[in-house]
């Protein structure tokens, strides 16, 4: 079945996920998200998989760490608040090298917030989110197509690292529909030897843990994991660049404020206004290169964001601060206009003369 | 207006969630609005909290077509709360009404309360909202399926069938054309009768003719499109 179907981006993240060869969902529901638990119940009895409404986020994601060390393609999925329960657990989840795959459908905060689109749990993911040193890596998709193409990579990605993949979107990136094309992923088959599988009496026990009774030995593998993030941050940052290549102003955005900028710098265009979009697909690693290239050439960057500026940093950093970042944002669950992003343009284009 | 556009005073849209049925029920508020008449327009969805009626109320306020809607909705509050109104809507009987029930079996739930009401002065049509292009409907028998468990909560049978298949705005009229053959075999498998080919309206040139009962429909235009 390659033909198109009308989608919401929650379900087609669901649907993505079983492609991928995902048959253990655990859960609990949360707006704005719960459309990918309701699909996996409803789908996963079908298939022969496990759908489970736990009793508690902690609970979920401690299944997830159970399957995950047993070798499977595993999942959850939850909100900004639930996320930050389940935090403890991807932190163990990075200490013990296991792949697993995370969906943050971000609603706006802090506390319980309220269940409107947010992309303010930037810092949280980026950053690892739970204690210790660690990084996730952090997929940030833009379209209903994306949320179920960054799903399966989101998969390969854990696997291939031995380590959690997240992706990152929003309220409106999971309630928006649009047609969407799946049946013809290939995902990757990654040999897991160190999965806890019974040994059959043929080889040593595996171990599956994240506790170090020698301090000498945890630091040793916290600098063996980040030879490995660095070899990530070499080969795995994606992002999209559009109408960049005589631009003097650099608009940057993910997800759902990315389809907004894209609009407003087309409307800038249109006016006459040098300006492109850099749009980071993967938060973490994040797309450093483009940005510092950009930084050589543009006058200004303006981030556009659904919070109180958590990307920005990002952008300050990878530019070591060659040029100004402007922040153009909404938060609190609201949403920047196309119209606020034009004008924003316009008040640093003016400035910039 | 069409024969499309014949009406019973209570109009109900149902259907599986994310076919149409707002959409359509706000058109089809406006539709019967533009021939004079008195119209409500009560938005009964306790299940979704984005992309409400309610999105449309600045139209609707300009046709003058009276809106119940949950103060809740598109607020921080995700609370199935129904306000008291509704059975204003649902008793007068000198005013037009258009129902848009909340998607499946669980957001027909919230009709069961008004059923007794709307079967008693039974002057309603009762329309299922389809579109193959999703993914839990996407044949008539899993339609079907659907359909029996939304009868089943809310409590009023269904009287026809809105064949509302569409990939949002990339829809081609060849989409709606090789619809048809579905519509009809829904149609045929719970004998009910093709009320509506809804289609955006700017199809309507292309298809005039050749699809019997069109509906246009306005779609709300989004900032992310």
């Amino acid at each position: 079945m390659a033909d198109k179907v009308l989608m919401k981006g929650n379900e087609a993240l669901a649907e993505a996920a079983i492609q991928a060869g995902c048959r253990h969902y655990f859960g609990y529901p949360i707006t704005p998200q719960t459309e990918v638990a309701a699909y996996m119940a409803k789908r996963m009895p079908k298939i022969g998989g496990c759908f489970l409404q736990a009793e508690s986020e902690i609970a979920a994601i401690n299944m997830v760490y159970g399957v995950a060390s047993a070798g499977k393609r595993v999942m959850t999925s939850s909100s900004s608040p639930g996320i930050s329960l389940k935090e403890e657990g991807i932190s163990y989840l990075a200490g013990a090298d296991l792949p697993a795959f995370i969906v943050n459908v971000q609603r706006g905060g802090p506390g319980l917030g309220g269940i409107q689109p947010s992309q303010s749990d930037y810092f949280q993911s980026t950053r690892g989110g739970g204690h210790g040193d660690y990084h996730i890596i952090v997929l940030a998709p833009s379209s209903v197509q994306e949320m179920a193409d960054l799903t399966v990579k989101g998969f390969d990605l854990a696997d291939e690292y031995r380590m959690p993949a997240m992706v990152l979107a929003d309220g409106t990136m999971g309630q928006m529909m649009e047609p969407v094309t799946m049946g013809n992923y290939q995902p990757k088959t990654v040999e897991k030897p160190w999965a806890v599988t019974g040994t059959k009496m043929q080889r040593p026990h595996n171990i599956v843990n994240s506790l170090y009774l020698n301090p000498e030995e945890l630091e040793r593998t916290n600098f063996e994991r980040y030879a490995r993030y660095a070899v990530i941050e070499q080969k795995e940052a994606m992002y999209e660049s559009f109408l960049m290549e005589d631009a003097d102003i650099c608009v940057t955005a993910f997800g759902i404020a990315a389809r907004v900028s894209r609009n407003a710098v087309l409307a800038a265009r249109a006016e006459g206004f040098k300006v492109g979009l850099l749009r980071p697909i993967t938060l973490w690693p994040f797309p450093k290169a483009p940005f510092a290239e950009a930084a050589d050439r543009v006058s200004a960057f303006i981030s556009v964001e659904l919070s109180m500026g958590q990307m920005i940093e990002d952008v300050e950093l990878a530019t070591r601060c060659k040029r100004p970042v402007y922040l153009c944002n909404r938060t609190g669950g609201m949403i920047p206009s196309p119209e606020q992003v034009l004008a924003k343009i316009k008040e640093i284009a003016g400035g910039l003369k | 207006m069409s024969d499309s556009l014949t009406h019973r005073r209570v109009t109900l849209f149902a259907g599986h969630y994310g076919s149409g049925k707002t959409n359509i029920a706000v058109n089809w508020a406006l539709a019967l609005r533009k021939s004079g008449a008195p119209v409500t327009i009560v938005d009964l969805d306790i299940v979704n909290p984005y992309f409400r009626t309610k999105d449309s109320k600045a139209d609707l306020d300009a046709a003058g077509v009276a809106l119940i809607s949950s103060p809740y909705a598109n607020s921080n509050v995700d609370f199935p709360a129904l306000p008291q109104e509704i059975y204003g809507a649902v008793e007068r009987h000198d005013r037009l009404a258009v129902l848009d029930i909340g998607g499946d079996d669980r957001g027909a739930l919230a009709l069961g309360r008004y059923a007794p009401y709307i079967l008693e002065e039974n002057d309603f049509e009762m329309l299922f909202v389809a579109n193959c292009f999703r993914p839990l409907t996407r044949t008539p028998q899993e339609t079907l399926e659907v359909l029996r468990e939304i009868e089943a909560a809310g409590g009023i049978p269904f009287t026809g069938i809105v064949n509302n298949s569409n990939l949002g705005n990339d829809t081609t009229a060849e989409d709606i054309l090789a619809a048809q053959d579905y519509a009809a075999e829904l149609c045929a498998l719970c004998k009910l009768p093709l009320r509506l080919n809804t289609v955006k309206e700017t199809l309507m040139p292309q298809l005039t003719g050749r699809v019997p009962n069109l509906f246009p429909l306005r779609l709300q235009a989004k900032y992310y499109e």
